[in-house]
C-alpha cells in the first residue's frame, strides 16, 4: 500500500509561527510595544512596504521582478502631490498618482511581455528613468505644505488609520485575484511553467501586461500614501524601498524560481520586517545596523528559497522570456557562454 | 554479500503522505541485467535515485561491491561507478549537443574548455549512430525521441560499472531499441551491469537477466527472468489478473471530417504533408526518430511556426496563431515532452488538470472550488492516479502518474480534435488500458484523434487509419487490411520511392 501519513507540514505555517514570536519577543524588549499608539504607529509604517510587497508578490510569483518599485513610487507619489496642490482636488490627485505608477510599469510590461528583455535589466533601467523624472519635475527640491492632502497618510476612520484599512482593503483584493481569477492562475502557471502555461492556452503576454498593471496600482498607492504620511512630496523618497518590497514575499514564502507564493505570508513577511523595525527603533538601534539587520533578513530568505528547493533550482527572474531558436549552423559553442553547472 | 556488485538492503523512503519505499532489497550481480517492473507509482524511480545518491533513505543500507556505502549524492554515485539515465529527461534546453556530451565534466586544455575536442567527440559519437544533427543545434530543438537517443549515447559514453536506465525507450522504438539492447550487451560481456526499468514487457523480457517486481513499494519477487512469465509478472504488478483483451478497439461509423491538414510545411522539419481525420475515427502517425511527426502537430497546435498549409477543423479553414487560438478552434494536444511543456510542476493536481478549461471552473466573480474537484476527481479515480490528494503539486508525482494528469488535462478541455503525441508514454500496462477505453469513448462521442506513438502494436491495435511518415514527408497511408509491423516499418525507413 502507498500508506497514507498524517503529517503536519510544519513548514507551511513557520511564517506564521515565526511572526507571532517576533511579536510576543518585541513586547518583552519593549514595553511601548504593545501599546495602542504604538501599534497604530506599526500598521501605518507597513501600509506602504506590505502595499508594495503585494505587487513584487505578483511579479515574482509570474516569474517577474520590479527593481524600479521604489523609484516609480516617489515618481508617483510627488506627481499626486504637485496635482493636489495646483488643484485641490484629493481624487484627481490619487488617480493621477496610480495612472504614473500604472503608466511607468506599462513600459515595463512592453520591454518584457512583447519585446521579452528580461525584466531584471528593463526595471533596473525604469528604476533610473523614474528617479530621473521625479528629480527633473521638482529640480530636485522638497514639495511642502500639503495641505489636506495629510489625511490619507495620517488620518483616522473611527479609531483606525486610514493607510490601515487602504491595506486591508488591497489585502483583500489581492488575495482575490490570486485565488479566484483566471488572471491569478494564469500567473502561477507563467511563472511556474512557461511554456507549459502558453501550451495550456494561457494567454502569456497578456497575463505578465496584467500582473504589471496591479503592480503599477499598487506602486501608484503606496506613493500617495507615503508622501501624505510624512507631509512632503519627496523626490528622494523610497530609495531601497524595492528591496524590502522584495523581501516580504521571500520571507513569506514566494519563491524566487516564480510559481510560488501566498497573499497571507507575504502579509506575514511584511509584518516580520515591519515589526522589527519598529522594535529596533524603540530600542534605540542605531539606523546603519538596522540596515546591516535587513540585509541579512534578505539574504537569508532567499539563501533559504534557493536551499530547500535544491536540486530543481530555475531562477526565472535573470531569465528573458524568449523561447530559444536554434543555434545557427556553424556557430561556436565556445562562442557562447559556459554551460550552466549542473550534476545530472 | 559476495557475487554482487550493488545491494540494497531493507530501504524505506517516504514522503509527506506517502510511503514510496518500504524496506525493499534486491541485488545486482556483475555482468547482468536487472530489471524493475512494477505499475506507475510503485517506487521504481525512488529507489534508483536512493541508488543515485538523489535521495537519502529513512532506513536500509546500499552496498557497493561488499562494501556499505551512503551516497552523498549523484557525483558521489559516480565516483562509485553508478550513473543514471532519468526518466524525466533532465537536460538544459539551450545547451548544444555537444556540450550536453561532456556536462559537468567538460574536458580542458591548459586551463580552458577544450571545444575543439568536444566537437570532434561529439561528432564522432553521432556519426558512430548514424546520426547526422550538427553538434551545435541547441537540445530545444530536438524531440524527445532524439534527446533520449543522445542521452543514451552520452551514458554508454561515460560507461559507469552500474547503469541505471529509468524508462530509456518509452520515447523510442525499432532501430533505436535495436541499437540500445545491442550497446546494452557490449556492457554486459565487460561486466558491467545495468538496471533497466521499462512499462514494454516483451523488451524486458529480451535484455533482462533477472527481473524484480515491485508494488507500491514493496518488492513483490526478485528472480532470475527464466523463471518468472510475463503474465505472471504483469499479475504481480497489479495485485491480480489483468483481463487480456489487450486493444478495446471499437470500429464507430465514421462521421464528417473533423480535421484536415493540407500541404503542411515547415522549412528543414516536414513538407507537404496532408492529414485528414473524420469524427469517430483514430488515425495513427508512425514513424521513426527525425521522421517529423511531433514537430507537425506542434505547428498544426500552433506551439511552432508553419511555413505553409492549411489546416480545417470541422469544415471551416481556420488559422492558427497560437495553442490558444488552436483551442479555440477546438484542438487539443497531448505534448510529448511533459517537463518541457506539460506540466506546471508547482500546481496542484488539481490546478494542473483544469489549466487548458479555466471558463470552466472559474466563472461568475470567483473560483467554482467544488466544480473543480468534481471535474477532477472524476478522472482522478478513473485513472487511478496514485497521489494522497489532488492537493498534491504534481512534480512529486511519478512519472506515469504525471501523463495521467495531463491527459485528464485534454479531457476536461474536451476538444473536438485530439492531437496525442505518445499517449501512453511511460504508463503501466493496467493504465494503458484505461487509456485505450478512454479513447475509444471519445471516438465514440464523435471526438476525432490523431495519435503518434512509436509502439506499432498499440497504433495497429487502436487505429483506423495510419500514416506513415519518414524524413518529412507522408510515406504510406494505410488501412487496416494493409496493417502489419514490416509494410510499416518499411514505408518509415524508405523514402517516398516505395509510395
Ligand atoms: N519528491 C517526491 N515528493 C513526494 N512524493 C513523491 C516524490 N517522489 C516520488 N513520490 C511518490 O512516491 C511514489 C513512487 O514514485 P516513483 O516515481 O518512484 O514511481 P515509479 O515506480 O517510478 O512510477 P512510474 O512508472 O510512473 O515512473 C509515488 O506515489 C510518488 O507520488
Ligand atoms: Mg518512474
Amino acid at each position: 500500500m502507498t500508506t497514507k501519513l498524517k503529517s503536519f507540514d510544519a513548514s507551511r505555517y513557520s511564517i506564521f509561527i515565526i511572526l507571532a514570536l517576533v511579536f510576543v519577543g518585541a513586547s518583552f524588549l519593549s514595553p511601548n510595544f504593545l501599546s495602542v499608539d504604538n501599534q497604530l504607529n506599526v500598521l501605518r509604517q507597513v501600509a506602504v512596504i506590505t502595499i508594495l510587497a503585494y505587487g513584487a508578490m505578483t511579479l515574482i510569483i509570474g516569474g517577474m521582478i520590479d527593481l524600479s518599485a521604489g523609484a516609480v513610487m516617489a515618481f508617483a507619489g510627488v506627481s499626486s502631490v504637485m496635482v493636489y496642490k495646483d488643484t485641490q482636488s484629493l481624487l484627481l490627485a490619487v488617480l493621477v498618482g496610480i495612472a504614473v505608477g500604472v503608466a511607468c510599469n506599462l513600459v515595463n510590461a512592453f520591454l518584457v511581455a512583447t519585446l521579452h528583455t528580461p525584466a531584471f535589466i528593463v526595471t533596473l533601467g525604469m528604476m533610473l528613468m523614474a528617479r530621473g523624472a521625479v528629480l527633473e519635475l521638482t529640480q530636485g527640491q522638497n514639495v511642502l505644505q500639503l495641505g489636506d492632502f495629510v489625511i490619507i497618510g495620517q488620518g483616522t476612520w473611527g479609531w483606525a488609520p486610514v493607510p490601515a484599512l487602504v491595506l486591508l482593503l488591497i489585502t483583500a483584493v489581492i488575495w482575490y485575484l490570486m485565488n479566484q481569477t483566471r488572471y491569478g492562475r494564469g500567473v502561477y502557471a507563467v511563472g511556474g511553467n512557461e511554456e507549459a502555461a502558453r501550451a495550456a492556452g494561457i494567454a502569456v503576454a497578456w497575463v505578465k501586461y496584467k500582473a504589471f498593471v496591479v503592480n503599477g496600482v499598487l506602486v501608484g498607492i503606496a506613493g500617495v500614501i507615503f508622501m501624505s504620511r510624512v507631509n512632503a512630496g519627496l523626490p528622494n523618497a523610497g530609495v531601497g524601498y524595492e528591496l524590502q518590497a522584495i523581501t516580504a514575499p521571500i520571507i513569506g514564502g514566494t519563491s524566487f524560481s516564480g510559481g510560488v507564493g501566498t497573499t497571507a505570508g507575504t502579509l506575514a513577511g511584511a509584518l516580520i520586517v515591519g515589526l522589527l523595525g519598529n522594535i529596533m527603533n524603540l530600542t534605540g538601534v542605531g539606523s546603519y545596523i538596522q540596515q546591516i539587520v535587513m540585509g541579512l533578513i534578505i539574504v537569508t530568505a532567499v539563501a533559504y528559497d534557493v536551499w530547500s528547493k535544491r536540486g530543481r533550482t530555475r531562477t526565472t527572474i535573470l531569465r528573458s522570456g524568449r523561447r530559444g531558436e536554434p543555434a545557427a549552423a556553424g556557430a561556436d559553442p565556445g562562442a557562447t557562454a559556459d554551460p550552466p553547472a549542473s550534476g545530472t | 554479500m559476495t557475487g554482487t556488485l550493488l545491494s540494497v538492503e531493507g530501504v524505506t523512503k517516504t514522503f509527506p503522505g506517502v510511503r514510496a519505499l518500504d524496506d525493499v532489497s534486491f541485488d545486482v550481480r556483475p555482468g547482468t541485467v536487472h530489471a524493475l517492473c512494477g505499475e506507475n507509482g510503485a517506487g521504481k524511480s525512488t529507489l534508483m535515485k536512493v541508488i543515485d545518491g538523489i535521495y537519502q533513505p529513512d532506513a536500509g543500507t546500499v552496498w557497493v561491491r561488499g562494501e556499505q556505502v551512503r551516497i552523498k549524492n549523484p557525483i558521489d554515485a559516480r565516483a562509485r561507478g553508478i550513473a543514471m539515465i532519468s526518466q524525466e529527461l533532465n537536460y538544459v534546453p539551450d545547451m548544444t549537443i555537444a556540450e550536453s556530451f561532456f556536462l559537468g565534466r567538460l574536458p580542458r586544455r591548459r586551463g580552458a574548455v577544450d571545444w575543439r575536442y568536444i566537437r570532434s567527440e561529439a561528432k564522432r559519437i553521432l556519426a558512430e549512430e548514424g546520426l547526422s544533427f550538427p553538434v551545435n543545434r541547441r537540445l530545444r530543438t530536438l524531440t524527445v525521441s532524439e534527446i533520449q537517443t543522445l542521452e543514451i549515447l552520452r551514458a554508454v559514453y561515460h560507461s559507469a560499472d552500474v547503469l541505471i536506465m529509468d524508462e530509456p525507450t518509452s520515447a523510442i522504438a525499432y532501430k533505436e531499441v535495436e541499437s540500445l539492447f545491442a550497446k546494452i550487451r557490449a556492457l554486459r560481456a565487460q561486466g558491467k551491469s545495468i538496471i533497466y526499468i521499462s512499462h514494454k514487457m516483451d523488451e524486458v523480457f529480451e535484455i533482462a537477466d533477472d527481473i524484480t517486481v515491485l508494488r507500491d513499494g514493496t518488492v513483490v519477487s526478485s528472480q532470475p527472468a527464466s523463471e518468472i512469465t510475463s503474465a505472471q509478472a504483469i499479475a504481480q504488478m497489479v495485485g491480480r489478473d489483468l483481463d487480456h483483451q489487450q486493444y478495446p478497439k471499437e470500429r464507430i461509423p465514421l462521421g464528417p471530417t473533423a480535421f484536415k491538414a493540407t500541404g503542411l510545411s515547415s522549412r528543414g522539419m516536414f513538407e507537404d504533408v496532408d492529414i485528414e481525420v473524420r469524427a469517430g475515427e483514430i488515425v495513427g502517425l508512425a514513424g521513426l526518430i527525425g521522421a517529423g511527426r511531433s514537430e507537425v502537430v506542434r505547428a498544426v497546435f500552433g506551439l511552432d511556426r508553419l511555413d505553409g498549409g492549411t489546416v480545417e477543423v470541422g469544415g471551416t479553414p481556420v488559422h492558427i496563431t497560437s495553442p490558444r487560438s488552436a483551442i479555440r478552434h477546438g484542438l487539443a494536444l497531448l505534448p510529448e515532452d511533459r517537463r518541457l511543456v506539460g506540466i506546471v510542476p508547482d500546481m496542484s493536481i488539481k490546478k494542473n488538470a483544469t489549466l487548458a478549461s479555466l471558463p470552466k471552473v472559474i466563472h461568475g466573480g470567483y473560483a467554482h472550488a467544488r466544480e473543480e474537484e468534481r471535474l477532477v476527481g472524476e478522472f482522478f479515480a478513473k485513472m487511478n492516479v496514485k497521489a494522497p490528494s489532488t492537493e498534491t503539486p504534481i512534480a512529486s508525482l511519478s512519472g506515469g502518474n504525471q501523463q495521467k494528469v495531463l491527459l485528464a488535462r485534454w479531457l476536461i478541455a474536451d476538444p473536438a480534435v485530439m492531437l496525442l503525441d505518445e499517449p501512453t508514454r511511460g504508463i503501466d500496462v493496467g493504465a494503458k488500458l484505461e487509456i485505450y477505453k478512454i479513447m475509444t469513448d471519445l471516438a465514440r462521442q464523435g471526438r476525432a484523434i490523431l495519435m503518434i506513438s512509436s509502439e506499432l502494436p498499440e497504433l495497429i491495435g487502436m487505429c483506423d487509419r495510419i500514416y506513415v511518415m519518414s524524413a518529412g514527408r507522408v510515406t504510406a497511408e494505410l488501412t487496416p487490411d494493409q496493417y502489419s509491423q514490416e509494410r510499416i516499418l518499411t514505408y518509415a525507413m524508405n523514402d517516398i520511392e516505395v509510395a
